[in-house]
C-alpha cells in the first residue's frame, strides 16, 4: 500500500532554538535539518533572524543562517532570482523558490521543509535523479528526419512561436512535480507534471518531427493518465505555468491519435 | 544492493501503448450516467406507489426495462473503472493489486450477470 505515515527514523523531533541577541525586528525561521552521517532522526531546528540586517527573500534569511548563525545548514541555491530552480523547497506549505518568496507574504515563523515526498540528501537537499531521469526519458530535444537547407535555419511562425509559450519558461524547479499526489504515490512510473510539461513544450513545436513517435512513447497507465487533474502543479508553479493544461493537451492529442 | 542506473529504473519494461481506452471510457460512462441517473430519480419520484408489485410493473415495460439494463451496467462499469485505478494508485504490492484488480473484474461479471438475470426473472 502507499504509505501515509512516517517510517519511525524519518519521525521529525525538535531541534534548537537560536535567539538574535539584541534584535528588535525578529522574524523565525523553523527549518528541516536532516545529517545522514549522524545517524539520528530528522530534526527542526528554529532561528530568530533580525530583519534589520537582512534581505527581503527566504533565501537571503537563509542565507544569513549560513553565514552567520549555524553554517552546517545545508541547501542548494544559485542565481537568487528565479531561473535556476535550484532553491526550490516548501516554504510554509507550498513548494516554491526560497529566491522570489517574499519574507512578507509568510508566516511570522516561517516553516521551511524540502520538497516532499523526495529521499533526502542532507538538510534542504532532495534527492532529484530519479526526476532527471525522467526528463532524461521524454527526449526534450528536437528531433527532425528532414534535412534543413544549408543556408537556413527551421522557419517558424509568429503564432507557433506564440504556442511555446507558457512551456519554454520551465525552469526544471520539481516544485510542480513535487506537490503531485499521484507522483508521491507512484514516481517510480508516472513521469511528472514538470517533465510531462517538458514533453508538451516539444509536442507543441512546429519544428518537431518526431510528434507520433513521442506520443506513442507516452501512452501508458502510468506515465501520462495517473494524472488525475488534482491541479496542484498549476497552484504551486513559481512561474505562474501551467503543467495541468499541457498535460490536457496530451491528453487531447492522444485521443487525436485514437481517431476521435 | 541493486545496482541499477536510474535510467534502466525510469525505462522500466517500457511503454504499454495503451490506457487511453481506458481513461476515455471511464469519461464516456461517466457522462452517460447524468441522464441515465436523472431518469432513474425522476422515474421513481413520479411514481404512485413504490411497493414491490408497483416496481414489477414498471419494468414489465420495454423501455424502462432497457434503461434500467443501461442503468446499471454503466453504474457496474464505472465503478470498475473507478476502482481500477484507485487500486492502481495506491495498492503497490504486486500480488494484492493482481488479486484485488481480479476480484473487481469477477465482481463486474457477477453484476452483469445479476441485472440480467433479474430482469428476465422480472418480464417472464
Amino acid at each position: 500500500m502507499a504509505e501515509f505515515s512516517l517510517p519511525k527514523n524519518s519521525k521529525i523531533t525538535k531541534g534548537k532554538y537560536v535567539k538574535a541577541e539584541g534584535a528588535t525586528n525578529v522574524r523565525k525561521l523553523k527549518v528541516y535539518r536532516w545529517d545522514p552521517d549522524t545517524g539520528e532522526n530528522p530534526r527542526t531546528d528554529t532561528y530568530e533572524i533580525d530583519m534589520d540586517t537582512c534581505g527581503p527573500m527566504v533565501l537571503d534569511a537563509l542565507n544569513k543562517v549560513k553565514n552567520e548563525i549555524d553554517t552546517t545548514l545545508t541547501y542548494r541555491r544559485s542565481c537568487r532570482e528565479g531561473i535556476c530552480g535550484s532553491c526550490a523547497m516548501n516554504i510554509d506549505g507550498t513548494n516554491t523558490l526560497a529566491c522570489t518568496k517574499s519574507m512578507k507574504d509568510c508566516n511570522d515563523t516561517v516553516a521551511i521543509y524540502p520538497l516532499p515526498h523526495m529521499d533526502v540528501i542532507k538538510d534542504l537537499v532532495p534527492d532529484l535523479t530519479h526526476f532527471y531521469a525522467q526528463y532524461a526519458s521524454v527526449q526534450p530535444w528536437m528531433q527532425t528526419d528532414s534535412v534543413p537547407l544549408p543556408d537556413a535555419e527551421r522557419l517558424q511562425s509568429i503564432e507557433d512561436r506564440e504556442k511555446l509559450d507558457g512551456l519554454y519558461e520551465c525552469i526544471l524547479c520539481a516544485c510542480c512535480q513535487t506537490s503531485c499526489p499521484s507522483y508521491w504515490w507512484n514516481g517510480d512510473r508516472y513521469l511528472g507534471p514538470a517533465v510531462l510539461l517538458q514533453s508538451y513544450r516539444f509536442l507543441a513545436d512546429s519544428r518537431d518531427e518526431y510528434t507520433g513517435e513521442r506520443l506513442e512513447d507516452l501512452e501508458d497507465p502510468f506515465k501520462v493518465f495517473r494524472c488525475h487533474t488534482i491541479m496542484n502543479c498549476t497552484n504551486t508553479c513559481p512561474k505562474d505555468l501551467n503543467p495541468g493544461k499541457a498535460i490536457a493537451e496530451i491528453k487531447k492529442l492522444i485521443a487525436e491519435r485514437h481517431a476521435l | 544492493m541493486q545496482y541499477r542506473t536510474e535510467t534502466k529504473r525510469v525505462k522500466g519494461l517500457g511503454t504499454a501503448k495503451h490506457g487511453f481506452g481506458h481513461w476515455w471510457m471511464q469519461r464516456l460512462s461517466a457522462v452517460l450516467m447524468i441522464p441515465l441517473g436523472v431518469w432513474f430519480v425522476v422515474s421513481l419520484m413520479t411514481m404512485e406507489s413504490l411497493s414491490p408489485d408497483a416496481l414489477m410493473q414498471w419494468l414489465h415495460n420495454p423501455i424502462p426495462a432497457l434503461l434500467m439494463a443501461l442503468w446499471t451496467l454503466t453504474v457496474v462499469y464505472h465503478a470498475s473503472l473507478g476502482l481500477q485505478v484507485i487500486i492502481e494508485d495506491y495498492v503497490h504490492g504486486k500480488a494484492m493489486a493482481l488479486t484485488l484488480l481480479t476480484l473487481i473484474k469477477f465482481a463486474m461479471f457477477a453484476m452483469v450477470v445479476a441485472t440480467f438475470f433479474s430482469l428476465f426473472k422480472l418480464v417472464s
